[in-house]
């Protein structure tokens, strides 16, 4: 039978648990606008050899699966000689894979400005600089915005996937709860919805800054 | 206000084995109104935007006041900074107005004049407000674009081109994209500048534009130059019969 008051004790750990899943998606999409920013600026670039090495490192990070990846870091730290904690670890893997998509996401964008836009910032003389930081740019962001949200969403899912390197976050908090308590329903019930909590929150705060940048 | 003459001599364009500009020839003087008329596809956009090196061409000079635009030297290319020191005493308006959707209109107007002129965020929008003033738009300074008609998005272009002072301004098809009622605000402004004594290329189809305001027409066909001469030669004696059946079929289109 489900149990109505085992359903809301599962919740007390899973919400200490919700603050690794927020952590690591919010620091790897922080980490994924950076990187992903860089790689778009080498996409765009007129170097044909910086231009080759983003167009590999975002087919090569859309290609293969997160958890694959998340396990190749993993293990691959320790080969270099390099004993990082597992934490970091999956942020700088989380943030690395969002990247690729978020570099996608600034050339999609980038690329639906119109010529003109440019243009005119041209016509009347502005530097390169100027026109990347006030004319471009800007338009870009907000019409990312939707695709950036969306991005952040499917990382706090993803998230859940570097409970195989040991990782407290409310998956893997739920798997040891169900494991001591025997109420897997009660207790992976609750996770979901922390889950869908956290994701409504995400984008009642999308729509809001939609709102507030909208063109 | 000084007012630039532009010097175009045997200027070739090609995007890829397309020829679009052949060995043109005009001569633009300082103060007068020259119109660009002829087919579309004829080149004359294309023109227009060698004039200040928006599009680069590939062989002949065009100079501004003496100065060759784009190049050091023939086949040089000139270093950025100067292009854009060459381009700050040119104005552009476009056909599709191009004005920063998230910038008020006198943002946008004000954007060059602190970017490029270097000058301070509130003398630049006093100046901006003298600028939209001046096309008539004093009530309308704090509007986004999407808050404007397109007769009036056309007027904030031409402010902002003119804040900033150019001494030549390139108009391309300024009123192509508007509706048919709100041509008559942009051709005014237009004819405002003129009598100011400003150097105007305009390509447009706007014959009456062209007949009553224009110094000399110059009409162009598949990338060349047919004819230049005063708008009543052109457009009321046509020689050539190319000049002839373009009109022709203007005329044919027009009639009621």
């Amino acid at each position: 039978m489900f149990s109505i008051p085992v359903f809301l004790e599962s919740f007390g750990p899973l919400f200490w648990a919700a603050r690794n899943t927020l952590l690591i998606s919010v620091l790897g999409i922080g980490l994924g606008l950076i990187i992903g920013t860089l790689i778009c600026a080498a996409r765009l670039s007129p170097y044909g050899a910086l231009r080759r090495f983003a167009a590999i490192w975002v087919s090569f990070l859309r290609g293969v699966p997160l958890l694959v990846q998340l396990l190749v870091f993993y293990y691959t730290l320790p080969v270099i000689g390099l004993d990082v904690p597992a934490f970091f670890a999956a942020i700088v893997t989380v943030g690395i894979c969002a990247s690729a998509y978020i570099s996608e996401i600034w050339r999609g964008a980038i690329a639906a400005l119109p010529k003109g836009q440019a243009e005119a910032a041209i016509a009347i003389g502005m530097s390169p600089v100027d026109i990347w930081r006030r004319v471009i740019l800007p338009q870009a962001f907000s019409m990312s915005l939707p695709a950036l949200v969306n991005e952040l969403i499917l990382l706090v899912k993803a998230s859940s996937l570097v409970s195989v390197v040991g990782i407290m976050e409310v998956t893997r908090a739920s798997q040891a709860q169900a494991a001591t308590t025997f109420r897997p329903l009660e207790v992976y019930l609750a996770a979901a919805c922390i889950y869908l909590l956290i994701n409504l929150c995400l984008a009642v705060l999308g729509r809001y800054l939609e709102h507030r940048t909208a063109v | 206000m000084q007012a630039s003459s532009v010097e175009i001599s045997k200027v070739n364009k090609f995007y890829g084995p397309f020829h679009a500009l052949k060995d043109v020839d005009l001569s633009i003087p300082p103060g007068k109104v020259t119109c660009l008329i002829g087919p579309s596809g004829s080149g004359k956009s294309t023109l227009l935007r060698c004039i200040n090196f928006l599009e680069a061409y590939d062989s002949g000079e065009i100079r501004i006041d003496g100065d060759l635009i784009g190049y050091e030297v023939p086949g040089k290319r000139m270093s950025g900074r100067r292009l854009r020191e060459m381009r700050r005493g040119i104005g552009m308006v476009f056909q599709q107005f191009n004005l920063w959707p998230h910038m008020t209109a006198r943002e946008n107007v004000a954007e060059g004049l602190i970017r490029v002129r270097g000058m301070s965020k509130s003398e630049a929008e006093s100046r901006a407000g003298e600028a939209l003033t001046k096309v008539g738009l004093a009530d309308k300074m704090s509007n986004h674009p999407s808050r404007l008609s397109g007769g009036q998005q056309q007027r904030v272009a031409i402010a902002r081109a003119i804040a900033m002072e150019p001494r030549l301004m390139l108009f391309d098809e300024p009123t192509s994209a508007l509706d048919p009622e709100l041509v008559g605000e942009v051709l005014n402004v237009m004819k405002t500048l003129a009598s100011e004594g400003m150097t105007m290329v305009v390509v447009t189809h706007e014959m009456g534009f062209a007949a009553h305001v224009a110094d000399q027409v110059a009409f162009m066909e598949k990338g060349e130059l047919v004819g230049v001469d005063s708008p009543d030669r052109i457009l009321h004696q046509p020689q050539d019969p190319r000049i002839q059946a373009f009109l022709r079929t203007y005329h044919e289109r027009n009639s009621i």
